[in-house]
Parts: structure tokens; C-alpha cells; sequence
């Protein structure tokens, strides 16, 4: 029986701590931006959000290449809750940039972007996750495959990156490498600061899933044993666990 | 291996011929295509960048036809149960997916390139350029062979078969859309041969690589039962 809840709690307040530091740090401490004014703080959400919803997509596929390693079904659920919240980062990532681009471009969506437009394919493809799992219906199977489309998709984050970066001008707004040679300090600061929130925002979600999942798995375990009544299988695109009952018969 | 593999493109080759269906019905489906852009875009002729869109473009949705159905017969009718009890190399079946793939593409661009150089093309063909669209082709071809058997393999397991092989290979075909439409765009203009950008046949060829690596690498995950 694995336990997936312990030190919870504390992770959680830190990252309650360091996040709001962060936006507070990004709010009042970092200086304005002298080119663009205001708008240049929705930078401090926007670039660590899609730093870390990459980062949790290639994760997944490491997971997935673990997974199809040992077969312990715990790195596919790992797999596959990195792989959801770092979707739900991208659509932040893709909402606060289109964002961005709105004020500043005056466009809801700008096609010669190259990484907005990688990260858009990104997204649409690991938005076929959840259907390709939910559309199998053998356990084993499902696991199997998801982890074989987390690697494929991993791979193709940077070679994606890339051919998208090639096939148009680079004009990303460099906005924390400004022309008079890199970012002050303070910017520096408010940045990291908010990169480590948004790794520990990542982390306490992705624990509080794997925790709930878990505790489900035992508790319809528990309810079987207790009543027998089995009800119909629901399907569900969430992976299986071995619950503490089914280990104890193993 | 090799053997494996040949006899596996000889069944291929069987079922193909005795009821002809993947093929010919990517080539009716391609001109069709171009029938469609022609009213869609209410052009007579196109050339340069938008000839290489359509070009593309039809080549990308005929390829999910054949992508769709690769798996099929063996999933319907015990292919994969006879395979897995053979004792060879599950990545035979890999290769030999691809090649058919791949060969698939290729004869149903005998076809459809003729046809949309007679149906659209405004500024028609010489010898060189088709030479070059030629290397294009190959190299696009391999890309899309390779990634369409690995997400054909994915896709032929799960319910919803007909809606998870676009979903996941046009995102993932992406790259190779931008490579080879980038490279054949000079080669269709009104002012005649541009050079053939080197750079985007890298683009392709570094995708054919690491995909190909990629799929030879996790493939056999598919096929255990």
C-alpha cells in the first residue's frame, strides 16, 4: 500500500507562501517595465506557467518510460496526473499569453509567434490524452498505450519547438532579455521567485490528485469487500491502482 | 527479421491486390480534394505558397485514409494473433508497416501529383523541379509512414478508432507540414525553379530520424497481449 498524502500540509502552506510572495514580489518590488509599463507583469505568470506545463509534459513522458520499465502501475498514475495538470498550465499559459498579445499587439492570437504557435500544437495534442485512455478499455492496456503516446509526445515537445522556431521570424518578445544586457535584478527576483511557486503549485496539485485517486481506489476496495455490491464498472480514463485488499490477494 | 518482414509485405501486398481499397481510395479521395479547393478557394490555379498548402494538405487528410486502415484486417481478422504466435522479432511488423505505409504514399502520389499538376498548378513542372519535389516527397513520406504506424498501432486497440488517428497524428504531423510545404513552395512558382531550401530538408530528415528511432524503440509495447 502506497501512501500518497503524507506531508501534504506543509507543502501546501509553502506553496501558498512562496506564490503569494512571488505575486508580491512581482507587484511592488519589481520595477516597471520602462517600454511596456504594467502589462509586463502578467510575464511573471505567464512564463512560469509554460515553463513548468513543458516541463510536466516531458516529466510524463519519463514516467511513461519508467512505466513501461517496471510496470508499477504508480508511474503511470504519476504519467498521468503530471501530464493533466501540465494541460491545464498550457491553457493558462495559451490564455495569459493570448492576453498579452492583446494588449500589446493589439490581436487576440498572432500567427507569427513561434512559440505560441509550437505551444498551441502542444496542447491540441496532448488535449488527445484523456480520449485515447478513456477509449480503451483493458486496464493494462489503457496504461500501456498512454504511456507509449506520453513518450511519443515528449519527444515531439522540442523537435516541435524547433520547426516551428525555424519556419518563422524570431519575434517572441524577449522580454526578460532586454537590449541593455539581461533583466535587472530585481525583475530576476520576482521571476525566480514565481518559477519556484509555480514548480511547488505543480507539485501539491499533481500530490493532492495522486492522494484522492488513491484514497478512491481503497475506498471502493473497502466498500466491496464490505457489501459485495459491486455496481456496474464505471470506465474512467484515470489508471487503476492496486488497492491495499487486491495487494493482500496477490 | 528479414525474412519476417518479407513475408509480412508479401501479405500486404496480397490483400492489396486481391481487393484493392487503401490505395485507390486515397488517390479518389485526393483528387477529390483538390475538386473541393478549387471551389473553396474559387481558384482555377494556384501557385507558389498555396499550391504548397494544398499540395500538403491533400497529401496530410489522404495519408489519415491509409493510416486508419492499416491495422485494421490484422486487429478484424487475427493478424495480430497470428504474428505474436510467430517466432520472430516483434519490430518485423514495425518495418513492415512502414514500408507499406510508406509504399502506400508513394503510388498514390503517382497518381494525384500528375493530377493536381494538370487540375491546379498554374505554372506546371520541368524535369528538375520534379526531380526535387521527388526528394521532398521521400522524405515527407518517410515522416508521415513512420509516425502513422505508431499511431495507427495506438489507435486500432481503442473504441473510438475513426476519431483518435486524426486527433493524433495531425498535431504530431505538424513539423513535417511545415518542412516539406516550406521546401516544395519554390519549386511551384509562377517565376520558375527556386532553389531547394536546404535547411527544411534537414527539418525533415531530423524528423524521419528521431521518429523513426522513437517508434522502433516503443512499438513492440503495443503489440504485447
Amino acid at each position: 500500500m502506497v501512501t500518497y498524502g503524507k506531508g501534504l500540509r506543509p507543502l501546501a502552506i509553502l506553496t501558498v507562501l512562496v506564490l503569494g510572495g512571488g505575486i508580491a514580489l512581482a507587484l511592488f518590488y519589481a520595477p516597471m517595465d520602462a517600454d511596456q509599463g504594467f502589462r509586463q507583469k502578467i510575464f511573471y505568470i505567464h512564463v512560469p506557467m509554460a515553463i513548468v506545463a513543458m516541463g510536466g509534459f516531458i516529466a510524463g513522458g519519463i514516467a511513461g518510460i519508467m512505466y513501461l520499465r517496471t510496470e508499477d502501475s504508480k508511474w503511470d498514475l504519476r504519467s498521468y496526473t503530471w501530464i493533466h495538470h501540465a494541460l491545464i498550465l498550457a491553457l493558462g499559459a495559451l490564455i495569459t499569453g493570448s492576453i498579452w498579445a492583446k494588449t500589446s499587439w493589439g490581436h487576440w492570437w498572432v500567427w507569427d509567434e513561434p512559440t505560441l504557435v509550437s505551444f498551441l500544437i502542444v496542447f491540441l495534442l496532448y488535449c488527445t490524452y484523456q480520449p485515447l485512455r478513456f477509449s480503451i478499455e483493458d486496464r493494462e492496456k489503457q496504461s500501456r498505450y498512454a504511456a507509449v503516446f506520453a513518450i511519443t509526445a515528449g519527444a515531439f515537445v522540442p523537435l516541435n519547438f524547433m520547426a516551428v522556431r525555424m519556419a518563422q521570424s524570431l519575434s517572441h518578445p524577449r522580454v526578460f532579455a532586454t537590449s541593455n544586457g539581461g533583466l535587472p535584478l530585481k525583475m530576476q527576483i520576482a521571476f525566480y521567485v514565481m518559477l519556484a511557486g509555480m514548480t511547488l503549485f505543480f507539485i501539491t496539485l499533481t500530490k493532492f490528485e495522486m492522494a484522492s485517486k488513491n484514497t478512491r481506489a481503497q475506498m471502493g476496495a473497502l466498500r466491496r469487500r464490505l457489501g459485495g455490491e459491486d455496481g456496474p464498472a464505471r470506465r474512467s480514463a484515470a489508471p487503476a491502482l492496486p488497492t491495499a485488499t487486491e495487494a493482500g490477494t496477490a | 527479421m528479414r525474412r519476417a518482414v518479407g513475408a509480412l509485405l508479401r501479405k500486404e501486398a496480397a490483400l492489396e491486390l486481391r481487393t484493392p481499397q487503401v490505395i485507390p481510395g486515397m488517390a479518389l479521395f485526393s483528387i477529390v480534394t483538390y475538386v473541393v479547393f478549387h471551389f473553396g478557394l474559387r481558384r482555377n490555379q494556384v501557385s507558389g505558397d498555396l499550391a504548397a498548402g494544398v499540395l500538403w494538405v491533400t497529401i496530410l487528410f489522404a495519408a489519415m485514409l491509409g493510416i486508419a486502415r492499416l491495422f485494421v484486417t490484422d486487429r478484424e481478422e487475427g493478424g495480430f494473433d497470428a504474428f505474436l504466435l510467430a517466432p520472430v522479432d516483434r519490430t518485423a511488423m514495425f518495418v513492415a508497416k512502414a514500408i507499406s505505409m510508406f509504399t502506400y504514399l508513394a503510388l498514390v502520389q503517382v497518381v494525384a501529383i500528375p493530377a493536381f499538376v494538370v487540375l491546379l498548378l498554374g505554372p506546371g513542372l520541368s524535369g528538375e523541379e520534379l526531380l526535387k519535389l521527388m526528394a521532398v516527397l521521400a522524405l515527407a513520406d518517410i515522416g508521415i509512414a513512420v509516425v502513422g504506424t505508431l499511431v495507427g498501432a495506438l489507435a486500432v486497440q481503442t473504441r473510438a478508432r475513426d476519431l483518435i488517428t486524426p486527433l493524433l497524428a495531425l498535431p504530431l504531423l505538424v513539423p513535417v507540414v511545415i518542412g516539406a510545404a516550406r521546401a516544395s513552395a519554390p519549386l511551384l512558382t509562377l517565376t520558375g525553379a527556386g532553389t531547394l531550401p536546404g535547411r527544411w530538408l534537414v527539418v525533415l530528415a531530423l524528423y524521419d530520424l528521431v521518429f523513426g528511432l522513437l517508434a522502433y524503440a516503443v512499438f513492440d509495447f503495443l503489440l504485447e497481449d
